[in-house]
């Protein structure tokens, strides 16, 4: 780090004067070098094949900017390629727009920036534009960061929530609600004897390959805010279908499902960052299931439920003892700011 | 999962719930107390598995349910104040007050804190010297020993700057109550079993023999609640009256020593003012003499006794088991727990919340089901 940056953030690295360059030159720009940022534009100019293409953008919040199995550098990163991930894109640029507190400390900085680009390397991205204000202190978390993301889609599935048609069947790729009590454990000061990390990754590789493989996804969903129940009930009322989902095959994690019932919070609406929900023709869940058991980020692929038509679109668990639940969004915030 | 798994086990509750349908020979009323078994009930779908014969009555065991409306005032006056943060627990920042909730204060400036335990707050207080930290006290027995603990810290550490709004209350006096109530057709009762860990259930065995109704103390999960079910049954059905214990695995006879130890230490019964139940004698805990320097009402003024406003809410009515959810004719249409009218559609232990979360499709419910089909 340059002798010449102060320890901390100050208004004037916001301010498009000197300290701002310098802020920009020895600290941002060095970490995500690439042809686009070094052409020192007001704009990435970028060259696209002919086809569809899939845009996003997301904000992201998280406090606190650490936690167990990730950062909220590497959210910013993960939370907007799975979004083109589940449009069926591959990944390809990002914006980044990062909003930093008066008081932030350069290390600080340093790192969520390195972990910024250790995970836009990971997804296979660039990060081709950007831009830094700075709020005053108590006006904000220390850093807020927005990304827009941009990914090409290079097949001919439609893949929607209206897609989804009785008979599909529902495939989780691993344990749920990782992501959100990895976070609330940390702020809420909770100490497990197992901690929780974060389930944070990129998932566009595991989804590409399940197109590759030829097999007809109908919809695919990420589990963020407000969790798998929420993403379902989503999908479900869009499709007017009825998806039954059964408890004894939802696949959790001991110490979530643990800290769960110490919390009273229910882990079908508890945060995801690194799975999703591929609803698939029944016939083709074994040869997704195989091949999603193949790739590390599925490791723990599983079945969990089915769709079958009905008059009014619903969302039920069949319990361990055999009855039936109706299975709503979440309602409210269950765990503030996680994203 | 150890401890729990086993309590979920389908051949078991499969055959619990046979068991009650040998049992049962003519309608029968048992009332389980507490809010949290109510939401394991509708949760796991248990009602489902019962004979229709008996009707499942929830209770008054939801503590946000039960604070009156001019508390919870109270606790929003002193939030608004500056130089004040006023910390309780999650469900009651969500409950309304006359106008609005604690949350909705925070959103619009006050210093409202979420907290997991009372000693959270003895230790904001310790760091903000300078501000007036304020507990808002909810709950029954097992919240009330952790209130007085922290109550005994702050003295120790002579903290100026800390207080209690005090909505502790004890559940036997409220049970007492409702079968004081006429016409009440109440039977039997599950007891909550939370609560018997600390107090155990040696109380109870005189109001048992008093009202003559059988009681059985009573865990969370889902063979819990069918085991409490059928010996409540079996002592209706034989004519016995006696409390038991299901929770054995919880609750001894006598209970937690240390943790009543801690409650009389500190706290006194008085009068108190329930939500839907009205005033019920030595129902409330209040600070004994040395330690009322830690009451808020000493520092920030008392609690209005204005009576509650009228409301389509039927609360009152649900938390003495009369009336279901779906027969108030504002459930899940004027009062949605995004917008409460009632704090039973509140509170993760009210009745109203749990019909409304868990309520299942039509087809495969009994006759709420076709309320419930909106």
């Amino acid at each position: 780090m340059s002798a010449s940056l102060p320890a901390t953030i100050t208004l004037a690295h916001g301010g498009g004067g000197r300290q701002m360059h310098q802020l920009l030159e020895q600290i941002i720009l060095p970490v995500f070098s690439n042809p686009w940022l070094e052409a020192r534009h007001d704009a990435a100019v970028l060259e696209l094949p002919a086809g569809r293409l899939a845009f996003t953008t997301d904000s992201y919040v998280v406090r606190p900017l650490e936690f167990p199995g990730g950062d909220i550098g590497s959210l910013a990163v993960y939370g907007t390629v799975n979004d083109l991930a589940m449009c069926g894109a591959r990944p390809q640029y990002l914006s980044c727009g990062l909003i930093l507190e008066e008081g932030l400390p350069l290390a600080t900085l340093v790192r969520l920036v390195q972990s910024m680009q250790t995970a836009a390397q990971r997804a296979g991205v660039q990060l081709v534009t950007g831009d830094t204000k700075v709020v005053e202190q108590g006006q904000g978390d220390g850093l807020y960061i927005n990304t827009a993301g941009v990914g090409l889609i290079n097949h001919a599935l439609d893949i929607a929530p209206a897609r989804v048609r009785p008979g599909d069947v529902v495939l989780v790729n691993g344990d749920l609600g990782r992501h959100g009590m990895a976070v609330m454990t940390v702020r809420e000061g909770l100490n497990f004897e197992t901690p929780i990390e974060s389930d944070a990754a990129p998932l566009a590789d595991l989804v590409l390959a399940l197109i590759a493989a030829g097999i007809e996804v109908h919809c695919l969903r990420d589990l963020t805010r407000g969790g798998l129940a929420s993403a379902l009930v989503e999908i479900a009322e869009t499709a007017q279908v009825h998806i039954r989902l059964d408890e004894k095959a939802l696949p959790l994690h001991p110490t979530v499902r643990a800290a769960c019932e110490l919390l009273g919070l229910d882990p079908l609406h508890v945060a995801c960052e690194g799975r999703f929900v591929a609803l698939v023709p029944a016939d083709q869940a074994r040869p997704a299931l195989e091949l999603m058991r193949t790739h590390p980020l599925g490791a723990q692929a599983v079945l969990v439920g089915q769709v079958s038509p009905a008059e009014t679109a619903l969302l039920t668990l069949t319990t361990p003892i055999g009855t039936s639940r109706r299975l709503e969004r979440a309602s409210g915030e269950q765990l503030p700011r996680i994203c | 999962m150890k401890f729990l798994d086993e309590y979920r086990d389908p051949q078991a509750a499969a055959s619990l719930a046979q068991a009650i349908h040998r049992l049962i020979t003519r309608p029968w009323t048992i009332m389980e107390v507490c809010g949290t078994q109510t939401h394991a009930l509708v949760k796991y779908g248990i009602d489902q598995l019962l004979p229709g014969e008996l009707n499942l009555a929830h209770g008054p065991g939801c503590p946000v349910c039960v604070t009156p409306i001019p508390l919870i005032d109270k606790a929003l006056e002193i939030a608004r104040r500056p130089g004040v943060i006023l910390c309780s627990f999650g469900d009651m920042l969500r409950v309304p007050g006359s106008g609005e909730h604690l949350l909705a204060a925070k959103a619009s400036g006050a210093q409202v804190r979420l907290v997991y335990s009372p000693l959270e707050v003895v230790r904001l207080a310790q760091a903000h010297p300078q501000v007036e930290v304020v507990f808002f006290a909810v709950g029954f027995e097992t919240t009330a020993p952790a209130t007085a603990l922290a109550i005994l810290q702050a003295q120790q550490l002579g903290l100026a700057n800390f207080s209690v709004l005090g909505a502790q209350v004890i559940l036997p006096p409220a049970i007492s109550a409702l079968l004081d109530f006429p016409g009440h057709n109440l039977h039997g009762f599950l007891l909550a079993g939370h609560v018997c860990t600390v107090t155990g259930f040696a109380d109870y065995e005189s109001l048992a023999q008093r009202y003559q109704v059988p009681m059985v103390v009573t865990g969370f999960e889902p063979i819990d609640l069918l085991q409490g079910i059928y010996l409540c049954l079996q002592q209706l059905e034989t004519g016995r009256v006696r409390v038991e214990n299901q929770y054995l695995r919880a609750v001894q006879r006598l209970g937690n020593p240390t943790a009543q130890g801690l409650i009389w230490q500190v706290f006194e019964l008085e009068s108190r003012q329930w939500r839907g139940l009205g005033e019920i004698p030595a129902s409330g805990l209040r600070l004994q003499d040395p330690y009322r320097q830690f009451e808020a009402q000493q520092r920030f003024g008392p609690v209005s006794t204005s009576p509650e406003p009228p409301s389509a809410c039927i609360s009152g009515q649900i938390l003495q088991g009369r009336k279901k959810p779906w027969q108030c004719p504002a459930f899940g249409r004027g009062c949605t727990p995004s917008h409460p009218l009632g704090a039973p559609m509140v509170s993760s232990e009210g009745a109203c919340a749990a019909y409304y979360h868990y309520h299942r499709q039509a087809d495969a419910s009994r006759d709420h089901g076709r309320a419930l089909k909106d």
